[in-house]
């Protein structure tokens, strides 16, 4: 099977997610990746080096600067007739451009996927990670979504694929992009950090979240989220949001600093490696799948903690 | 101008579904149903927007069991939509087929702007939108957390990966709701009582001569693997051990 995989870039650099999506298409066959953007001739020669990857087509124009959905999908859509499968990370942009693709291909799309079962069958989580389905497609050309969590990523380097220039497919005209406020932070984002501490909503405010889980972050080298009660109270901007409807994040540690677990957040960190729970409710559900659990009062614990590392 | 809002009955958000025992899929007997919670947004949204002056009339559709009528499309209507469509089917049409039988809907009402949710809690597909765009050729506004409307645009600000996106949409177009756009208002029972007498046209599948045969075959639905509870440390001492024997801290 020939498989192309959506590169998620800014202009510069490989987004970390295409990496999981580039190991999910290896499941299937040969893996073309198409990087559309604007001056990302940088982002292609990067592309080229990731493992395994044959062929790195580039569309350089204007109308993909800022990934528009309306650019991007007839471009896709014509590539395919050289390819039985695109596969594109469960990014907030991949998300975007997918089913476009696949109504354009008269496709019904696979999202999500956990697991490659064959070449046509598929994991895939349902009811928010309540549930496991496994789907076969009929279609004879597949649009897939990969859940970078759920797969190992591809070397970055290695690789020695041949760039190729395709023609651009042009602006349709119909959209424009505005502008964009993306958080600028030292620390490791918050997908593909190693270690995550998060906070809830027993931070109070958001005050006393900057000064309590954000050093605890910074002295472990983490990255930082929170659960949606935080996030809907005001204490952190909408991005920290780790959770069905959030994030999913899977790190080799998860520190859970006064969340109670709710089933929509434990639907984005329950894959974490290890889970660490702090909560003064000895009966929160967080405990239930913690593996190292301390009852106490966060305000007393965190600060101690901070002492001691 | 005249919204449409697709929206879906689904297992009611509270409850905690169930796969059934011979994983054939999640048990919807005797269960709690109502609107997704997504699709509640974009009512609110719609309505919103009409309460504004700006939009003319807000109509719902749903493709679903007949039952929708007395249950999420009453809602619907009593938090505000002006009339509603039942594309009744008890098959179960996946997002493809469901973009389908929309275009033809948007092809008869001619609304400006199509919003709804950006993905339903059952399957949790987050396609419809973005495949009925591409289906009319319309511009999308995904995940959107603010909506602006203009003469002949929509600025719509969208949560993305990173922080917040803003687009410029050129009329019509779709909008597909994330979570911080608005709170929706309750269905009070006066309004559920008034929404009784608002008209719903009441359509099956057939009706619209598309093919919405599923491509896609549920194999099996299992409960995922469980983490099991580890253990309690007495205090920061014991944790500070921990994390250092697991390499998080030095």
């Amino acid at each position: 099977m020939k498989t192309l995989v959506w590169v998620e870039h800014d202009n510069h650099s490989v987004k970390d997610a295409t990496l999981a999506a580039v190991t999910a298409a290896t499941r299937l066959g040969e893996v073309d990746l198409l990087v559309a953007g604007a001056d990302c001739a940088g982002v292609a020669d990067e592309a080229a080096r990731i493992a395994g990857v044959v062929k790195v087509l580039v569309a350089d124009d204007a109308a993909y600067a800022h990934g528009l959905a309306e650019n991007v999908a007839p471009l896709i859509v014509g590539l395919m007739e050289d390819h039985d499968a695109v596969l594109f990370p469960s990014t907030t942009t991949g998300k975007n451009i997918a089913p476009r693709v696949a109504a354009g291909l008269d496709v019904m799309q696979v999202s999500d996927i956990l697991s490659v079962e064959g070449p046509d069958t598929f994991t895939r989580p349902i009811y928010a990670g309540n549930a496991i389905a496994t789907v076969q497609t009929s279609d004879a050309k597949l649009v897939i979504t990969v859940r970078g969590t759920a797969f190992e990523k591809a070397a970055g380097a290695g690789g020695s694929g041949t760039v190729e220039a395709v023609s651009s497919e042009g602006d349709r005209g119909i959209s424009a992009f505005v502008s964009a406020e993306i958080a600028q932070s030292e620390r490791p984002e918050l997908t593909s950090a190693k270690v995550v501490v998060s906070g809830g909503r027993a931070l109070q405010n958001s005050e006393s979240f900057r000064a309590i889980i954000e050093p605890l972050a910074d002295k472990l080298g983490a990255a930082v989220g929170a659960s949606r009660a935080a996030v809907d109270a005001g204490y952190v901007p909408n991005d920290y949001q780790v959770g069905q409807t959030g994030k999913i994040v899977a790190p080799e540690v998860y520190i859970a600093v006064g969340i109670s677990g709710a089933i929509q957040h434990l639907a984005g960190m329950k894959d974490s490696k290890t889970i660490v729970a702090i909560n003064k409710d000895e009966d929160a559900p967080i405990f239930q799948v913690a593996d190292i659990g301390l009852v106490g009062d966060l305000f007393k614990v965190v600060p101690e903690l901070m002492g001691k590392l | 101008m005249k919204i449409l809002v697709p929206v879906k009955r689904v297992l009611d958000f509270n409850v905690k579904p169930r796969v059934k025992a011979d994983g054939s899929g999640v048990d919807l007997a005797n269960v709690k149903m109502g609107l997704n919670p997504f699709d509640e947004i974009a009512i609110e949204a719609a309505v919103r927007l009409k309460e504004q002056g700006t939009v003319s009339e807000v109509v719902v559709v749903t493709i679903g069991v007949a039952k929708a009528e007395s249950d999420v499309l009453l809602t619907a209507r009593a938090m505000g939509a002006d009339r509603a469509i039942l594309i009744a089917t008890d098959d179960e049409v996946e997002p493809l087929g469901v973009a389908k039988l929309l275009a033809k809907v948007v092809e008869e009402e001619q609304p400006g702007l199509v919003i709804l949710g950006k993905q339903a809690i059952d399957d949790d597909s987050n396609q419809t939108g973005q495949m009925l765009g591409a289906l009319l050729g319309w511009p999308q506004g995904t995940f959107a957390s603010k909506i602006e409307l203009a003469d002949d645009a929509v600025c719509v600000t969208r949560e993305v990966d990173g922080g917040l996106e803003t687009v410029r949409l050129t009329l019509p177009a779709i909008v597909t709701t994330d979570l911080r756009l608005n709170e929706p208002r309750y269905a009070t029972l006066p309004n559920i009582m008034k929404a009784k007498s608002k008209p719903v046209l009441r359509k099956a599948v057939a009706d619209y001569g598309v093919d919405v045969r599923p491509r896609l075959k549920t194999l099996n639905v299992v409960e995922p693997i469980k983490r099991s509870a580890g253990i309690r440390v007495a205090d920061v001492d014991a944790l500070v051990s921990k994390l250092r024997e697991m390499g998080v801290a030095k």
